[in-house]
């Protein structure tokens, strides 16, 4: 979550009133989790732990399911005893839908949650324009998916519970912590007092405020912004399709940015711009709440309020993710503004680039350095969703009379003209970063044409596997590294001792594939990776491309895989 | 890459300024305001290239 809640100011108003049937495992929200005594009391030397994740967030609930998957012992530790309280995070993007594919539970998310493409720009009384934020066809997931966050979390909790190896402990608060390169001896305060334990690595995903990160006398820094909005969650029957609708200026809100979403249970959520005026406490009261509301909805439609929430954000990241054993994810390695669901989303992506580093470090495969690569790539990550949402923010709060009659100069001429439809800003709405100048990455020897360069996320596209199956390519790779070889016909010489090769077969060329192999049925996996016959592409276990050739050639691959693995830096 | 033309570049010079203050006959401040606003985003997305764009920035503002 970027934006920082005032917690007084954020309240749940009779969320169980409206849907008293709602069997218990899906109430997510009333949830609480029991205390259990972990065994680690009194122990002398104290107990040691590969890894320990502070904070039972999205990021901390991924990160740990990551970790777990691996087989590695981790301990989930989490000051509280509830999922989220509200809606929160909300929009979640095609990218942590494939991280969350890759984790076993994307389904759920995606079968209770929203799927949206389209966003629609609404100056004072008019539309002005609409984007579609994922135009072809040919990928498994949607450009988004809304869902309140308590059932993501829900969702993560229930998927976390199935590993033995995975301990969440609630009401586990992280009170000191004492930090060196080898190992992080740390404090576990609980409701019948405090143990200590040792571990080999922290992983401090406990939010905006970390109070990990004050621990450490370590700071996140950057640029705090004058204005607060309201969140007002409503319940109710409404003709809005399942679009990102913006106002800038509307009449029912007149000078002010107003955003609306769709979320799952008939619940929308409603974003008012309120300016660096509004009183926090005044504003997310019924009172005031419901006559805005009214103004948007008009006088016939019922509704109910279900949370509200008045928020102010910074834009703002530590100067380095990693700190010796204690590594920072999400909020509280950097914070976004809200419009275009950059916190959350980049978070999960945190966690995605870390969870395979950190195993592989901990199995003794790579080196201790390989872990800095993670700061290199999710630092440069901030710096871009940073850049993106700062820019979105000045768009949509003008922070001066030139910038105002720019900004309402752009958004009319946008209706008839689409250059200025370009500069319209509601928000850049988060994609993954290409890591472009990684260190793991193994430049391109060959030419090459489209995106999938060394360091970018690698694109969806329907494959056939055997038994004539349909699935997706990203259901094929990840987890681990993996060499793709796009060939005419199977290789069946095309082998590698390090790793998995699974070899691309064009349509018509065979039914039923042999094993590591698949087929490019529309042809769009070839396209959209710029291949032919011989094209190679060694993929890392988060699915971001380390390196490509024009040739299967086992020396060039073993050295990228190398490189990729921290191994092997060229100079 | 090219480069910003400050050299005489209009065929005449006074035809352009003529229709530049006719442009803003009859508008009042605000509306002026906008109107030079939506100039500037046509010309600059005529121009289109960035460099050239930026000189003119650096001009604009340096000048007394």
């Amino acid at each position: 979550m970027s934006m920082s809640t005032d917690s007084r100011a954020s309240q749940s108003l009779a969320p169980h009133a409206r849907n008293p049937a709602s069997p218990m495992p899906e109430d997510y929200q009333t949830l609480r989790f029991s205390y259990k005594r972990p065994p680690d009391f009194g122990q002398s030397p104290c107990a040691h732990y590969p890894v320990l994740v502070v904070g039972a967030g999205p990021v901390g609930l991924v990160t740990a399911i990551d970790l777990a998957r691996q087989g590695l012992q981790v301990v989930l530790l989490d000051d509280d005893d509830c999922l989220s309280g509200g809606s929160r995070a909300l929009c979640y993007a095609k990218r942590t839908l494939e991280v969350l594919d890759r984790l076993g539970c994307g389904d759920r998310v995606v079968d209770k949650g929203v799927s949206w493409n389209v966003g629609k720009v609404f100056f004072r009384d008019e539309p002005v324009y609409q984007f579609n934020l994922l135009p072809e066809e040919g990928h498994r997931r949607p450009a988004f998916v809304n869902l309140q966050q308590y059932y993501l979390e829900g969702y993560l909790h229930e998927c976390a519970s199935n590993y033995p190896n995975l301990d969440i402990r609630w009401r586990n608060k992280v009170t000191q912590l004492e930090n060196s390169d080898a190992k992080a001896k740390v404090t576990v305060t609980t409701p019948e007092g405090s143990y200590t334990l040792s571990a080999d690595y922290v992983i401090a995903a406990d939010g905006a405020r970390s109070p990990v990160r004050n621990m450490l006398d370590l700071e996140s820094k950057g640029r705090i912004f004058q204005d607060r909005f309201l969140i007002a969650d409503v319940k109710m029957k409404a003709p809005f399709p399942a679009e990102r609708w913006f106002w800038f200026d509307p009449p029912f809100h007149p000078n002010q940015s107003v955003l609306l979403h769709r979320e799952a249970d008939d619940v929308w959520r409603i974003d008012f711009q309120l300016g660096w005026d509004a009183d926090p406490e005044l504003e997310k009261t019924p009172e005031r709440v419901i006559p805005r509301v009214r103004a948007l909805l008009g006088d016939d439609v019922e509704f109910d309020l279900e949370w509200v929430s008045v928020y102010t954000f910074a834009c703002m990241r530590m100067e380095k993710f990693r700190h010796g054993c204690v590594i920072f994810a999400g909020d509280a390695a950097h914070g976004v503004s809200p419009f275009g669901a950059r916190g959350a989303n980049s978070g999960v992506q945190d966690a995605d680039n870390l969870g395979w580093k950190l195993g592989m470090v901990l199995r003794g495969e790579a080196p201790v350095s390989l872990l800095d690569t993670y700061g290199v790539e999710r630092e440069y990550a901030a710096d871009e969703n940073i850049l993106n949402s700062t820019r979105a923010t000045d768009f949509i709060t003008p922070k001066s009379a030139i910038s105002r009659v720019f900004r309402d100069a752009v958004l009319s001429l946008s209706k008839h003209h689409a250059f200025a439809q370009k500069l319209v800003n509601s928000g850049r709405l988060s994609t993954p970063s290409t890591y472009l100048n990684s260190p793991l990455n193994t430049p391109d020897s060959d030419s090459f044409a489209g995106i999938m360069r060394p360091g970018a996320p690698v694109a969806d596209a329907p494959v056939v596997i055997a038994n004539d199956e349909r699935h997706w390519f990203l259901q094929q790779v990840g987890g681990c590294f993996t060499t793709v070889l796009f060939t005419d016909t199977y290789n069946p010489a095309a082998e590698l001792s390090e790793m998995t090769v699974l070899q691309v077969l064009p349509a018509g060329v065979s039914t039923s594939p042999p094993t590591n192999s698949i087929v490019d049925v529309d042809g769009l996996l070839a396209a959209r990776f710029d291949a032919r016959p011989g094209t190679t592409y060694l993929l890392r276990p988060d699915q971001h491309v380390a390196a490509r050739w024009r040739e299967f050639d086992p020396i060039r691959v073993k050295a990228a895989w190398l490189r990729a693995t921290g191994r092997e830096m060229l100079p | 890459m090219s480069t910003l033309i400050t050299a005489p570049n209009m065929a005449n010079p006074d035809d352009f300024y003529e229709a530049l203050i006719d442009m803003h006959r009859d508008l009042n401040e605000t509306q002026s305001q906008a109107v030079n606003a939506r100039l500037i985003l046509l010309l600059a997305n005529h121009i289109g290239d960035m460099q050239v764009l930026r000189e003119a920035m650096t001009h604009a503002r340096t000048e007394p």
